[in-house]
């Protein structure tokens, strides 16, 4: 019974697959598409087995677009979405792919069904798995699109920790950003392999780059300092700025024991002084 | 019984941990160290950990206790070696190993002896 009701798109499209593939990427064409003639081959190509996907899905009468038939259909949309996501077109341009099906589909279905609520039927039927196949491919780009972010969070995060060095015997690690639990492990662990890597004695903290300093984030920077005392390395926390030590003292966090500088080249200075080294020239004398 | 070498350089001990720590061990060198400050009068102690990449809170107290017993013995302790995994490992279990001297590795560790020692 259903079956038969919905027969005639299944028809239509075996019959006008080749018809409905030009008029398709006639459509396509009008909407406008980006980019250079291999792009456009590359469509063509794209379009040519999405239709033939869709015929195979269509074979055993499951119009739903969610079954088990519809596997290699939702494996191209997937794979174009992934594509386009990744070149920077937006969510209405990678629906308008399926989406733009409609037009000719329509058109070849008005030709060969004359009876009206036949019609309208076929129609309807078309409209649903159309638009499913549009909402997965809004999907397939946005989880793309959500695996790029995820991505550029962990290089972010390694990103924004770096260890240099300033001398020899001497590291700093200037923190850029908020520290948490998960970046004050990665902060740790890229400082002690580096003292390893190094074998420095002594390592500047630089937190001019962090907005707030809270009690969560002075104890995550204490357990810093306190596994690379157990290597062997001394901590000096430079950067800190006049609202910060106010905050600090106002939360009544203990700092006392950890050297702290005002800025980077005090700490540096004393950091200096400590391993034996010294500068020639005026800004020892300055300090002193 | 399995023990842990305890050897000699000038005034010094020297304890290198190449083995798996486990507890009975860890209180066999407690005896075995404090034994040897007293018999050899020896002014520091260098426990080398390089090895050691498994710490739990047991061990990590045990090494505090050695240094606290040394302190007492008048012999200076200094831990050497220890590993970044190791290091967080203390830290995360809250024990900062307050009194405890570290260095990098045993170079650094016996000029830090050397010096403190001498004044």
């Amino acid at each position: 019974m259903k079956a038969s009701e919905r027969n005639p798109l299944v028809e239509v499209l075996r019959k006008h697959e080749a018809d409905i593939l030009a008029d398709w990427l006639k459509e396509q064409a009008r909407i406008g598409t980006r980019g250079d003639a291999a792009q456009d081959k590359e469509l063509r190509n794209v379009s040519r087995e999405f239709l033939a996907s869709v015929n195979e899905g269509l074979r055993d009468g499951d119009v739903e677009g969610s079954g088990p038939s519809w596997a290699r259909a939702r494996e191209i949309l997937f794979a174009l979405s992934a594509s386009r996501a990744t070149q920077g077109y937006s969510p209405s341009e990678t629906a308008t792919f399926v989406f733009s099906l409609k037009q000719p589909v329509f058109a070849r279905l008005r030709s060969e069904i004359t009876d009206a609520s036949a019609l309208a039927e076929a129609f309807w039927a078309t409209t649903l798995l159309i638009d499913r196949l549009g909402l997965f491919t809004t999907e397939a780009y946005q989880k793309t699109r959500e695996e790029v972010i995820s991505r550029q969070q962990r290089e972010l995060l390694e990103l924004s920790t770096p260890v240099v060095e300033l001398w020899k015997d001497i590291l700093a690690l200037p923190l850029i950003g908020t520290l948490d639990s998960s970046r004050t492990q990665v902060v740790m662990e890229s400082l002690l392999e580096k003292i390893v890597a190094s074998g420095a004695s002594i390592a500047i903290i630089d937190i001019t780059g962090v907005p707030t300093v809270d009690t969560l984030v002075a104890q995550h920077l204490m357990k810093t300092v306190a596994a690379a005392r157990l290597m062997g390395a001394d901590c000096i926390i430079s950067g800190i700025r006049p609202q910060i030590a106010q905050t600090i003292v106002h939360l009544g966090v203990d700092l006392s024991q950890v050297t702290t500088k005002a800025s980077l080249a005090d700490a540096f200075l004393v950091a200096l002084a400590r391993t034996g080294s010294r500068i020639e020239g005026n800004v020892q004398a300055e300090a002193a | 019984m399995e023990r842990i070498p305890i050897l000699r350089m000038g005034r010094f001990l020297l304890v290198t941990i190449q083995v798996d720590m486990h507890d009975q061990l860890a209180l066999t060198l407690q005896d075995d160290l404090t034994e040897r400050i007293v018999a050899d009068r020896a002014k520091g102690v260098l426990i080398d950990i390089s090895s050691l990449d498994v710490v739990d809170s047991f061990i990590g107290r045990m090494i505090s206790n050695i240094a606290g017993m040394s302190r007492v013995l008048d012999a200076q302790t200094v831990v050497v070696g220890m590993r970044p995994a190791v290091a967080i490992t203390l830290v995360e279990l809250g024990l900062d190993l307050a009194g405890v001297r570290t260095a990098l590795n045993v170079e650094k560790g016996m000029a830090l002896l050397q010096n403190s020692t001498v004044a």
